[in-house]
Parts: C-alpha cells; structure tokens; sequence
C-alpha cells in the first residue's frame, strides 16, 4: 500500500504541489438487525480506496479512487492538480498551514475479542432474545436490535515524510421499543444512540440489552397514556442520555473553528463564538461550566492517534470555568487566532476531505454531588432522559430539544411521567442557567456515529462525556398546548 | 461522450450472480453503482475546498431458501467477487429462517425515461465548476455580500441483475448549484438549482436571486412568536413534502402503525396534491429502484385525501400488492422511500399568493428539521436565508429568524393558495429531488426567535 501513496505523493510534488498528503482507507462492517421477530437484514461491507490533497499556488485540491493501482495513483495525483490549479484562479489568500512534528507512529483501539471474529449468529441470538422481551410487553406496536461492528485501517503519508498507520474499532448494540396510539406513538431506546464504543465485543457482552428490554418496553406503553408536558419554564436536570446532545449541539459545533470562519456556512451554518469572543473570554456558561475536547478519552469514538492531517491527538480545553477557552482546529485555522493546530481534522473515508471534526467533547465532572444528590436537592422541577429529538439554528444559538421521557421532581422525588416533552433555549443563557454538576459517579460516555458536515456529506464518529446537570428557568412543552 | 458504464455495470453484476448461483444461492441479486462525481466549495467569495471521485460498489444480496445475507465492496475483478459471495453465504447460513420472505422481485417491463443523464454533466471539469461559482460569487459582489456555496456534478450507472430475470442498467446525472450569501446589515439570502444537464442551470441567475434576497434582509426587525398566515417558497415547501415522504407515504412506517396514512382519510387542503413521479423531466429521473423493478408513478395525496403509499417487495408482499419500485439498497431498515416527489402546480402566479396576504410572513426556507412527533408530523426548525413581513399584499420589512414548531399536517390543510411555477430542488441531501410548487398556509405557528 505504501508504494502506491508514495507514487501518488511524487507524481503530486512533480506536477508542482508544494504539499500532499495520501490516505489509504480500508473499512469494514459488520451490521445485524432485528424488528419484530424477524431478522431484517445482515450485511457485510467492506470498501477500499485512497484520495490525494494537494496544495498548489496556494490552493487545495482533492481526488480519490477505489481502484489501487500505480497508473490510478498517477491519475488521481494529476486530477487533484488540476483541481487545486482550478480553485486557485479564485483564491484570494494562499493557504498557510501551522507547523507539525513529522508524525510517525502506530495506534490501534484496545481490542480484548476482536468483533470481526465473533460468528455473527451469536450476535443475532442475541438481539432476538431482547427482541422478544420486549415485544412480549402488552402494548407494544414494534420492537428491533440492531448491531453494528465498524473498523478502519488507515495509512497516512504526507510530502514532509510523515508516514502513520491507525486501526479504529468501533461497536454498538442497541434497543427500540415504539407504542402507538391513533394519533402518536411513543419510543423507548437503550443505550442512547445505538451504544457505541471504541472497543471491541466485549462491550456487547457488557451491554444487558436483554435485562433492560422488559422495563424499556413498559416505558413506552407508560408514556402513551402519561400527560402531554405542559408547557412553561421549569428546572431541569438532564441525564447524561440527553446531556450528550446539548453538549454536542451548542458546544461542539459552534467550537468548530472552519464554521467560524464561514467555511461551513452553506450547509451546517456558522458559530455565534466568533474569534473576538475569545480574546475576550466570553461568558458561555456559569463557573461550573468546563468542556474539553480530548481525542485520548478510553473508549471515545472521537479517540485516535493522529488526525488526517498527521497532528498527534490533544486535549484542548473549549470552555474553562464558563469562559471560552480555545475551538476544534486544523492546520489551516488555528494559524488565524495565532495557535497551532488542535487536532481535529478527519475525513469520512478515502473518498472525503478532511474537515475539522469533533473529537470526544466532554463536559467535566464536578466533586459535589451526584446526580441522584442533584436530583434530591431538587424542590420542583423535571429529570429528562434519552434524546429524540433536535433542532439548532445556523449560529448554534436558538435550540430545540424533545426527550423520550420526562418526569417530575417534587420535593426532591421523582413523580409524574410526561411524554412529549421538548425544551428550548439560547445557548449562552442555557449554560449561564447551570448551577450544579454531577460527580463522576453518574459518568458517561455517548457514542455518535451521525454527526453530519460537509459537502459531499460525511457521517463522523464522535464521542460525549458527562455525569448530568441541572439548569434553571428553562422552556419546556413547546407546541403542547 | 456517450453513455458511461452501463455494459461494465451489468457484466460485474451479471457475474456476481453467477459466483453467488455456484456458491449455492437459491435466489441472488447484485446492484452494482459506478460513480464518478466532483464538487467545488466556495466561501467568503473564494474557492476552497474542491474534490473528486470515481468508485465502482457491488452489492450482492444472497438467497438460501428463506435465510439472506448481503455483502458488499468496491472490488469487482473475479476474485473479489468469488470472496463477496462467499461472505454473503457465509452470512445467509448462519441465521434463522425468515418466514416473511417470499422471493426476490421477478422482471417488470422497464420503460427507460427520457433525459436521465446528460455527458454536458458527466464531464464537466473543474475549471467549469470554477466559472459556474465565480458568477454566483459575482452576485454577491454586486450587493457588497459573501457568497458561500456550491457547484456540484454527478454521474452514475445503476446496474441491477437478478437470478429470476431482473437485468437492467441506466445512466443517471445531476448538476446542482446553490448558494447562502451574507451581506452588510446582517442579511442573508439563498438559491439553488438542480438538473439533469449542467446546461440548464443558471448559475449568474442564481447569484442575482440570492443576492436580492441578502440585499432585501439588511437591518431585519424582530417580530415576536405566534402564529402567523405565510407564504412558503418552494425552498421551504420542500421540507414538507420530503418529511410526509418519509414519515408518512412509506409503507414500511404505515404497517408498523407510525403513520398517519389511510387510504382516503383528508390530511389537506384540496388544492394540495403530492405524487412520486420517477418519470418527471423537471425532476431528476430514474426508471427503475435498487431491486430493478419499475418505477411507478404513485399518487400519493389526491386533492388533500391519503391515496397510496409507495412500496418495495418486501413492504408489498406483506401488504398482497406489487412492488411500486420505491426500494432502496438492500439491507434497508427504513423501508421504500419516495425519491422522486412532485407536488402539483396551482393556477396562481407566487407573487399573487404573496398579494393575498393581508399580514403574513413570507418564508424562504427552513434550517436543521427535525420531528417531535412523528405519527402527525409535529416538526420544528429555524426559518433562514431570508424571512419578510408582508402587509397588504407588499412585503414591507426584512424579519429576524423565528424558530417553528408546528404539525405540516395542519399547515397543508390551511392552504389556501398553490403556485404556476415549481421549483427542482435538493430533497436535503437524501429525498433525490423534489419539484414543488410555493405555497400560501392560513396559519402557521413560530414558537420562538434567535438574534439574527
């Protein structure tokens, strides 16, 4: 494979790239799905291809192709050539990159049982008996499993010298219960957004999909005769099974640094924290408010060795006591606010570009108290579990969330199930609204496999930390009236 | 040039049926998709990213009687296609039988559909691409505004052999231009554009319609939430037509009882009628689904009354009726989805639906959808690009962003108005494209606002 990145890097610097960089991408995926007693489908997949970028006269330009072959190295090299030539007869400010180390090196997600291995009939097994747990649950319309084992073997060569190699392993299983009534339907899920985690089976081994069925079932019956959430402005403590959401949503994004820069603005918008705010230590979210993007976070689908532009993973702190720290860079951006880069670039694919990417966005722990002490030092107000839905504008201020389920906290005791319960805010009001965080003891760690960005569209891999929190004075029960 | 593919498409697909037949599969089928597309970005009134790729994907889904295994990958010589059959089997065999499945689909009389691909589109190069964004830039300009954007072509053979006959390929191709501009005041402004041939777009066109729009939203006001009659432009009447496409026209979701159709039950207003038509020329075309089985053109809303849904075999064996060719790559979870939507043209003029607001707001388009409530289609989202108070039939104040929640069932009922013109636009990145007409909606409910 190497010989082929190498032609492709020569033929570049030949037809006068002053960069280039090469990835050479094998997937593979292992998906199962079950709905209703049935196997839905069970496929294998697997694809295989490289893409070069090249910066000429300033200007970047990529190709790729899933056809290996030296010949094809050549084509695809001279095809990114003449792109970037093209872009550059439009281009008003050369490209300056931020200096690296030259990366070098080898990662690999820590594995115990390699997915790949495990014969996909026990995992089959597995999601019907879930499966018919909970469809067994008086009420329920359609019960489903699904897994899905994802790896990536990537080689990395850039014109520096730089050479790497990465292996990165994902899995997840997860379970849907739906009850419909005439005119609604309700949905119970576990573990939130398909269960993922960088690892290998053994974290479908620890998931008790089949434990959890027969109370996730009876929750979406419960919920389709609860109350509708009335609307009007409550406290809310989050669950980290929609905390993951708020978090990615109103942080991780608009931390994007190509979105502030209006590189991303005509498909997924802009960022409201533009680079003045930095310098000013603008005021996101109260004092108890830290967020960190950490590319090293066990577990993490937003944990690697180095990014698709050869830069190390780092740990860089976005929001510090309230105030915004730093963003998610590349080595094109973090030179425009006088950083280096952050790390943060990674492409869907050989056949993508890499754009900057969330890594794992953690929102830190607090030593106080849990988030079952959050919840008993709560007089009145809602605990909200499990995202479905979400909504955000273009700067990532006005955002909009429904949740699975939702129940009242009276007295500092859960009560009252409601479903259809959304709330609604402006991001920095929201976080200045925060006035307590769980401790690590309520800690975990969301996978997100549809994080979508760019044009062609990519799907990334990302990942969220939090114990839960609680916010005060918010909007909720949108719509319900 | 003439017509990519199609021969390659079909042997590699032939002969992956062949491998998957001598592997001991009762029924196969291969989808085979060669594709070679290129995109070019601009931003702040620049290039910056531009990209290309060629790919040939193979999808083999593999029969044992009632067990099914699907594998794919983008090798095609004889033995990547000899391993992909063994990992199909492989995988068919080791699950339970599944008694819900009856066959593969047989052959249906493919009538190939006038003007799907166009080589005007399959080779355009990157310096054609420059030019088309330097002129919607050029719009930009002309108001002092950032353009921001796209300029996007795509060609590709869809080849579909089965075991029971299917054996068909088409050629496709899609341009598409669009563009979010900014201008000084805070204003924004968008328009797009898709086709078939690259011919047919006009991208200067497209610049000055944005560019008005940017211009027109300088120094917006704030109104407050609440419910308001508007005026929807096709951009934002997309967003309707593709989530009753998803949520509600799907078989899939009406046998699971998470839609609201039934056949005949009134969902709109009579002068709202939605179709998936694969032959309409506004539209980007397609004669046949992922399972090779001919497209039919579907009524699905007939003067604001449910009429059928669109199917793919496995939704239309379990319901005792033909496949409608709605099917997606197999293994699909989502079931059939209408790729090809059209919303009936009215008699009115858009301008004359704006004329007949008294108070109202006119509405460019919506921003990041999504459902609350998926059975009555209760969705929320920010308007964008371009929101206007119109009083008295005249639009008289560009308007700050409102955030909607509101059920599209209701909107569609509370129309009152139907444009002459339709619009081919980009059904978000996965509905294909979707031709629609503006639309004028009694009431429409904004439940909160943003700062820009």
């Amino acid at each position: 494979m190497s010989d082929l990145a190498r032609r492709a890097l020569d033929t570049a610097t030949q037809l006068g790239a002053s960069y280039a960089d090469a990835r050479i991408v094998r997937r593979q995926e292992r998906r199962a799905d079950v709905k209703t007693g049935r196997v839905e489908g069970v496929h294998l997949g697997e694809t295989e291809g490289f893409g070069v970028r090249v910066l000429v006269d300033g200007a970047w330009g990529f190709a790729s192709s899933g056809r290996m072959s030296g010949p094809e190295a050549d084509r695809v090299a001279e095809r990114a050539v003449r792109i970037a030539r093209a872009s550059a007869r439009h281009r008003r400010r050369p490209v300056q990159l931020s200096e690296r180390p030259r990366a070098s090196g080898r990662y690999e997600t820590p594995v115990e049982e390699d997915p790949f291995t495990v014969p996909i009939d026990h995992t089959i097994d597995r999601l019907l008996g879930a499966e018919r747990a909970m469809a067994a649950v008086d009420g329920v319309t359609t019960a489903s499993a699904g897994y899905h084992a994802f790896r990536e073997e990537k080689e990395f060569h850039a014109s520096d010298g730089s050479h790497t190699e990465q292996v990165i392993t994902h899995v997840g299983a997860g379970l849907e219960v739906n009850a419909a009534g005439t005119d609604d339907v309700q949905r119970r899920s576990y573990p939130e957004s398909g269960g993922y985690r960088a690892a290998g089976y053994e974290h479908i081994r620890s998931l008790d999909l089949v434990g959890r069925a027969p109370t996730l079932a009876e929750e979406a019956v419960a919920l389709l005769a609860a109350p509708a959430l009335p609307p009007g402005r409550r406290t809310l403590v989050l669950h980290p099974s929609q905390l993951y959401l708020q978090i990615h949503e109103s942080c991780g994004h608009p931390t994007e640094l190509d979105r502030v820069f209006g590189t991303e603005a005509a498909y997924a918008g802009t960022s409201f924290l533009t680079t003045d705010k930095l310098e000013a230590g603008f005021a996101y979210g109260s004092e108890l408010v830290n967020l960190t993007a950490d590319a090293g976070t066990p577990g993490g689908l937003g944990t690697f060795g180095w990014d698709d532009e050869g830069v190390a993973a780092q740990r860089v702190p976005l929001v510090s006591e309230g105030r915004l720290t730093g963003y998610l860079s590349s080595r094109e951006t973090a030179p425009r606010i006088g950083r280096s880069s952050g790390g943060a670039m990674r492409a869907d694919g050989w056949n993508r570009l890499p754009l900057i990417r969330m890594t794992n966005i953690n929102l830190e722990p607090r030593k106080g108290m849990s988030l079952d002490d959050i919840i008993a030092d709560t007089e009145d107000g809602l605990f909200l579990v499990s995202n479905r839905s979400w909504s955000i504008d273009d700067r990532r201020l006005n955002f909009q969330f429904g949740v699975e389920l939702a129940r009242e906290i009276k007295g500092g005791r859960l009560g009252q199930l409601y479903r259809n319960a959304t709330y609604t805010g402006i991001t920095p009001e929201f976080w200045g609204s925060c006035d307590a965080v769980a401790d690590a003891r309520s800690w975990q760690l969301v996978g997100v496999t549809n994080c979508g960005k760019g044009q062609p569209g990519q799907g990334m891999h990302v990942g969220h930390g939090s114990s839960g929190a609680r916010f005060r004075d918010v909007e909720v029960g949108v719509g319900n009236r | 040039m003439s017509e990519p593919g199609a021969a390659e498409g079909r042997d590699i697909a032939r002969r992956a049926v062949s491998m998957a037949l001598d592997a001991g599969a009762t029924q196969a089928e291969a989808v085979v998709l060669e594709s070679s597309s290129a995109l070019t970005r601009f931003a702040n009134n620049e290039l910056h990213q531009n990209v290309a790729q060629t790919d040939t994907a193979v999808s083999l889904r593999f029969v044992a009687g009632q067990r099914i295994g699907v594998a794919s990958a983008n090798r095609h010589d004889d033995a990547s296609l000899r391993r992909l059959a063994r990992s199909a089997a492989d995988i068919a065999r080791l699950q339970p039988e599944q008694d819900w499945f009856r066959s593969l689909p047989g052959p249906t009389e493919v009538t190939p559909v006038e003007g799907a691909w166009a080589s005007t589109t399959a080779t355009a190069d990157p310096g054609r691409r420059a030019d088309a964004a330097a002129a919607v830039i050029a719009g930009a300009e002309g108001v002092g505004a950032q353009a921001f954007g796209l300029v996007e072509t795509e060609s590709e053979t869809v080849s579909v052999v089965n075991s029971l006959g299917i054996d068909v390929s088409e050629a496709r191709s899609r341009a598409h231009v669009l563009t979010v501009m900014m201008g000084p005041g805070g204003g924004s402004g968008y328009a797009e554009e898709v086709a078939v041939d690259i011919e047919r777009l006009d991208p200067p066109a497209i610049g000055h319609e944005a560019a008005a729009r940017t211009a027109a939203m300088a120094d917006a006001i704030e109104l407050p939430a609440g419910d308001y009659p508007v005026v929807l432009d096709s951009y934002a009447v997309m967003d309707l037509a593709m989530w009753l496409g998803v949520l509600g026209f799907n078989a899939q979701a009406v046998q699971e009882e998470q839609s609201f159709y039934a056949p005949g039950k009134i969902v709109a207003s009579p002068l709202v009628s939605l179709s998936d038509d694969g032959g309409d020329p506004q539209g980007t075309p397609a004669s046949f689904d992922y399972e090779g089985v001919a497209k039919r053109r579907v009524s699905l809303l007939e003067a604001g009354a449910c009429a059928e849904v669109v199917h793919d075999s496995k939704t239309a064996d379990r319901a005792g009726v033909g496949s409608t060719g709605h099917a997606l790559p197999a293994p699909n979870p989502w079931g059939p989805f209408p790729l090809n939507l059209s919303m009936a043209a009215g008699e009115t003029p858009r301008d004359e639906l704006i004329g007949g607001l008294e108070r109202g707001l006119l509405v460019t388009r919506f921003h990041y959808t999504n459902v609350v409530q998926p059975k009555s289609v209760v969705v929320t989202g920010m308007t964008k690009d371009g929101l206007f108070l119109v009083e008295h039939g005249r639009v008289t104040a560009p308007v700050r962003n409102l955030r909607f929640t509101q059920d599209y069932l209701a909107a569609l009922a509370a129309v009152d108005g139907v444009s002459r013109e339709r619009r081919a636009v980009d059904g978000d990145g996965y509905l294909g494209t979707i031709v629609v007409p503006a639309l004028r909606v009694g009431s429409f409910s904004f439940t909160g606002t943003t700062e820009h």
